[in-house]
Parts: structure tokens; sequence; C-alpha cells
């Protein structure tokens, strides 16, 4: 069953990504803002402008425009940068796994601390604790997460300077990487001032992007826990003898998650989106940064790549979301 | 007489409003006493005062609990937690949702053993299959590996059986084991409550709406209602020579034993109204608190 999902998602991906494709396309020749002008600069003569239009074949008509454009998209080729004059995909491939690390990092943060706020106010309920995290909740989700990153730039980054607050890793450390995921790699490779200097730096944009979702969790799993406590099994966890901390932790939270795992997992694909906004305000040299730059340069195959990979992540995180649900719940798995 | 439970004038309010009215009763060792009532008499509040779970808005304005001669009324959390599930357990009613859906079988049993004797994995696993041998159940391998919900309401309730017996508790509160199940299954589960019962001589307070399950497996027993005893005894005397009227309504109205145990049949309209007269009158003696 679960493989014929699969199957389904895979199939309608592709109506999806020439969607979105023809979407970007149109949009970026419609907006205003000669992007070979930009890149020959105020110098340039009319026939050295139209001499690079030829070579990047913008002088033909739209439609064929389009046509080789798919064609290229469809072999995996997204063209060559017109501003950094390199291929697409390698560019994309080099700041990918930055964005990855930091998803997944503030995904885990995000996680963690939403949990963790869910079950105190649920131990300590009616107590100021239970107050303490619903005001955190509301704070959260009232705060989007670029506004968190300034804040956190303002106070730990120019008031009390304690965290770096641009970049991936110490420029003066050297460190080459085969993955491209500075945390993981380097804390396995011991290279251990590696580790700490990646890790004060993704932090806090990682905890900027972490808060809005953690006090989403807070909220929908707290609910959730609210309701599995007034379970018979949860009674009859109290009368085995069981103390409090240890039932809401292990009787009743694993009943509560199934819920908002479907949740998270929906909130994280707007996680990765919130990226674009969060790596350029801390200078994090990560997808979203590049797409802003190539934006701001009119730099079009670059920006298509980087579109379209988006595109990408979000189908392939759609499509993970079915699956965990599906095994995270018993009565699906065996039903 | 060694009273392994005893109830001693309980009197227990909600929000302001009288739901046990001074009640008294007791459990001897190794014996099975019946508290039969209506709905809504106040069964489970007598279960949930001795098990100490009442509802936050219940409060216990007076009155005794014991438990094998050590007062239990107002034990600190802590005291309790120890005494639950190792000195008294409870047989749940309903045993399609006393089972965490989220865990095996075996993790349900598993966890009580360790938690009070701190038996290792293996141990406790040995154990978990010994006592699902006791509760009959076949292929208690697999039964161990299974979800609740791949059970029958009969496997459940056995399971949940086994769970209530598993240390060895000195006194089971039983809140009407058996109603949500069909008669066939009901009759297999009240003999292997009283087989357990018998063999491992445990005291059970046995709570039910049904007086023909109570002729079949009970020694002593109290009638229940509005929050106040109105009857109690041997079973025996109860039923040849009841002193209440209340008492006789049900009798004459009691659903035979193999017959779906449904609420108690109505008892004669002025019987009832004598009864919250009986009530009114206690309030307005003890002030409705
Ligand atoms: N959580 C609660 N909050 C407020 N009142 C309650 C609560 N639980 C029970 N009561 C009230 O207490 C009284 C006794 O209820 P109890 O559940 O003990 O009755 P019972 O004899 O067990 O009935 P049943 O046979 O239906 O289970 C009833 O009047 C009921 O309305
Ligand atoms: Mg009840």
């Amino acid at each position: 069953m679960i493989g014929r999902q699969v199957a389904l998602r895979l199939l309608l991906a592709f109506p999806t990504l020439f969607g979105v494709a023809l979407i970007v396309f149109i949009l970026l020749r419609v907006v205003p803002g000669d992007p070979i002008a930009m890149m020959a600069g105020v110098t340039a003569t009319p026939e050295e402008i139209e001499r690079l239009r030829g070579l990047y074949g913008l002088d033909r008509p739209l439609l064929e425009q389009f046509w080789a454009y798919l064609g290229q998209l469809v072999q995996g080729d997204f063209g060559v940068s017109i501003t950094r004059r390199l291929p697409v995909t390698e560019l994309i491939f080099e700041r990918l796994p930055a964005t990855i690390e930091l998803s997944l990092f503030a995904m885990a943060l995000a996680v963690g601390l939403g949990i963790a706020l869910a079950v105190a106010a649920t131990y300590w309920r009616g107590r100021a604790a239970e107050r303490m995290t619903d005001g955190f909740s509301a704070f959260g989700l009232a705060v989007p997460d670029f506004l968190w990153g300034l804040i956190f730039i303002l106070i730990l980054g120019v008031l009390i300077p304690v965290l770096p607050i641009s970049g991936r890793v110490d420029p003066s450390l050297s460190f080459s990487s085969a993955t491209g995921l500075y945390l993981i790699e380097s804390f396995f490779r011991g290279q251990f001032d590696v580790f700490v200097s990646t890790l004060s730096r993704i932090v806090l944009p990682a905890l900027s992007l972490a808060l809005p979702l953690a006090a989403i969790i807070a909220r929908v799993l707290k609910s959730s826990l609210a309701e599995v406590m007034q379970q018979d099994y949860i009674l009859l966890a109290r009368v085995k003898g069981f103390g409090r901390f240890r039932i809401v932790m292990r009787d009743a939270l694993r009943n509560a998650l199934v819920p908002t795992v479907a949740l998270t997992a929906v909130q994280f694909t707007f996680l990765v989106g919130g990226t674009v906004l969060v790596e350029r305000i801390f200078s994090f040299p990560g997808l979203g940064n590049m797409a802003i730059e190539a934006v701001v340069n009119r730099d079009l195959p670059l920006i298509q790549g980087v579109v379209i990979t988006f595109a990408l992540i979000f189908i392939a995180l759609n499509m993970l979301i079915d699956l965990t649900y599906g095994l995270l719940n018993p009565r699906l798995r065996h039903g | 007489m060694n009273d392994m439970l005893a109830i001693e004038a309980l009197r227990i309010t909600i929000a302001g409003r009288n739901v046990l009215r001074d009640v008294s009763l007791a459990v001897p060792q190794g014996h099975v006493h019946g508290l039969v009532g209506e709905s809504g008499a106040g069964k489970t509040m007598v279960a949930r005062a001795v098990l100490g779970i009442l509802p936050a808005a219940a409060r216990v304005i007076s009155g005794h609990i014991a438990f094998d001669g050590a007062e239990i009324t107002h034990m600190s959390e802590r005291e309790r937690r120890a005494l639950l599930g190792r000195g008294i357990a409870l047989i749940p009613q309903d045993p399609m949702t006393a089972l965490n859906p989220a865990f095996r079988i075996e993790h349900q049993i598993v966890d009580v053993l360790r938690h009070h004797f701190g038996l290792g994995r293996t141990a406790a696993r040995a154990q978990a299959l010994e006592l699902m041998h006791q509760v009959h159940i076949r292929a208690p391998e697999r039964v161990l590996r299974q979800f609740p919900h791949e059970l029958s309401g009969g496997m459940r309730q056995r399971v949940l059986i086994a769970i209530a017996f598993a240390c060895r508790p000195k006194l089971i509160i039983a809140d009407e084991p058996s109603t949500a199940l069909d008669v066939t299954v009901q009759r297999q589960v009240l003999r292997l409550i009283k087989h357990l019962q018998a063999r491992e001589n445990t005291a059970v307070l046995f709570v039910t709406h049904n007086l023909g399950v109570v002729a079949k497996i009970c020694d002593t027993m109290t009638v229940l209602h509005a929050g106040r005893v109105v009857e109690e005894g041997s079973v025996e005397a109860c039923f040849e020579r009841p002193a209440h009227a209340y008492t006789r309504a049900l009798m004459a109205a009691t659903p035979r034993y193999d017959q779906p145990a449904a609420a108690l049949a109505p008892v004669p309209e002025a019987l009832s109204r004598d009864l919250a007269d009986e009530a009114t009158a206690w309030d307005a003696r003890h002030g409705a608190a």
C-alpha cells in the first residue's frame, strides 16, 4: 500500500515541477531589469550587450527559450550562472549541504524544545510553569523567524557579543569537507575546533528558525497530551503506582506524538522556506542566501535552478511525511 | 477479624454536593465483597477513594480508610505510589480503553513488575509469560508481542486481570470488570477472577450493578444508594432476609446471572421518593458542606 502511495506521489511530482518551472520562467521574464546589462556594466557598448545576449540565448523567442530550458532541466542541467560563470548545478551542490544542515539542526532544536515545553506544561498543570509555557508559545508564534534573527543579532551579536553572527565557520580554520555537512563531518573526523566554530555560528540562525516551530509543536502537543492524560490507560498507569513524570514521558507522550508528527512535518517545509531570509540575515552561505544574491543580480539561470531545487526538496519532504506517519501509528502499520 | 480493607464513615463531596454519605464497609482478608447500587450511587467514588485517585473536585470531608490495618486516607503521593500496583491493584471496567494503544502487551505487564520488584528484563518477561498462562491465554508468546487493538475484548480483560494479579496484591478492586463484555465472555472472566482470588487468597472489592453476579461470587455485600449504605452483611443473609425495602425491590427486579447486566431495573416510584427524602434529610442534618 505504501509502495503505491510513493509511486503516485512520484507521478504527481512531474506536473508539479513543470508548473514550477513554467511559473518561474514567466515571472523572471515579466519583471523589469535586464540581467545582461547589469552583468556587462555601465561601460559596455550595445554591441557587447547583444553578443552576451546571444551567448545566453536570451535573444531568441520566448517559447524557444522555454523549450531549450525544459530540455536542459530534464537532463538535470540548470545552465550556467550569468554572474558567477559556473554551472548552476555546481553552485547549488556547493551550497545545498549548508542549508540542509541548518534546516535539520533547526528542526531538531524545534522538536526538542517543543516537546520539553509541552511535557513541562503537562507535568506542572495549573501552576506557574504552565502559564509560562503558554506565554512562550504565544510569543514564539507571534514573532516570525527573521525577526528572531534580528533580535538575536542585536542582543547576542552586538549588545553582548558572545556568539559570532556571520558565516559558517571561522575563516582562519582550514577545513576541506567531503560532504559539505560541516557539523557532522568535523565531529566524526575529530576536528573539534571546527565543530565548535560551526556550532557557534549555526546556533543563532537555527534558533531563529526553530522558535516559531517549537511554539507550534508545544501548543499542539500540549493539547494532545491533555487529551491523552484523560484516558483510562493513564488512570491505570497511576494505579500501577507510576510517578507523574514517568506517566507523562512514557505512557502519554508516545500516544500524543502521533497527531503532532504530521503537523510538525508540514511545518518543517515552512521552516525550510524560512532559511532564505534567515541565511541572508546571518550571512550564512546556504542556498537561500545564494537565491537572494541571484535575484539581486538578475541571474536568471541561477534563480531558476534554486527555485526548482527548493521545489524538489518540498516534494521529497512531503513524500517522507506520508511514510513516517504510516510508520509511527501502529494501527496503520498493522491494520 | 482481619480486615484487608476497612472504610469507616467516609464522607466525600464534589463541588459542595454530598456523593458519599458516611459510607462504611469492610473486606475481610481472602474474601470477595460486593458493592451494589444503581448508576450514580457512588460505587466508583468508593473505589477511587481507596485508590487515592479521586477527581480533582472531590473532597474527603471525614472518615477513614484503612488497608491491612494501616490508615491510608490522607497518604502522601510517594507512599501511595509504593502501595498502588503492589499492595492494592485495580481491574478496570472497560478493557477496550484501559490498555495503552502505543505499547505491546508484554511492555504493559512487564512495566509494573519491574517498577515494584526491580526485576531484570528476562526475569520480568518469564514472569509475564507465567501470568499469561494463569489467565488462560493461548499462544501467550504471540499475544505478548501484540498491540491491544489486535486483541478481542475478552483477551484484553484477561490481560488486565494478569496485570492486576502481577504483583500478588493483598487487595484487588474490580470496578464492574465484565459489563463491557458479552455474556459468555463475562462468565469466563468472572470465573477467572474468582479462581485466581481463591488461589492467591486475595481480598476483592467487587463493584457491580448485577445482584446475580454478587450471589455467584461474593461472600459479603454492601448495597449503596445515593451515597448511603442501605444494606450490608453476608450474601446469604442479605438475600434471605433483606433488611431494607430497596434491597427487596432490587432483588425482585434483578436480571438473572446469565443475562446482560444493564442498569438495575427501576424500583417503585414511591420507594425512590422515600430514598431521595432520606438523602435530603441526611444532608440537612450534616450540612451540604
Ligand atoms: N468527575 C466527577 N465530577 C463531578 N461529579 C462526579 C464525578 N464523577 C462522579 N460524579 C458524581 O458522583 C456521584 C457518584 O458517581 P459514581 O461514578 O461513583 O457512581 P457509580 O455508582 O459508579 O455509577 P455507575 O454505576 O454509573 O458507574 C454521581 O452523582 C456522579 O454524578
Ligand atoms: Mg461507576
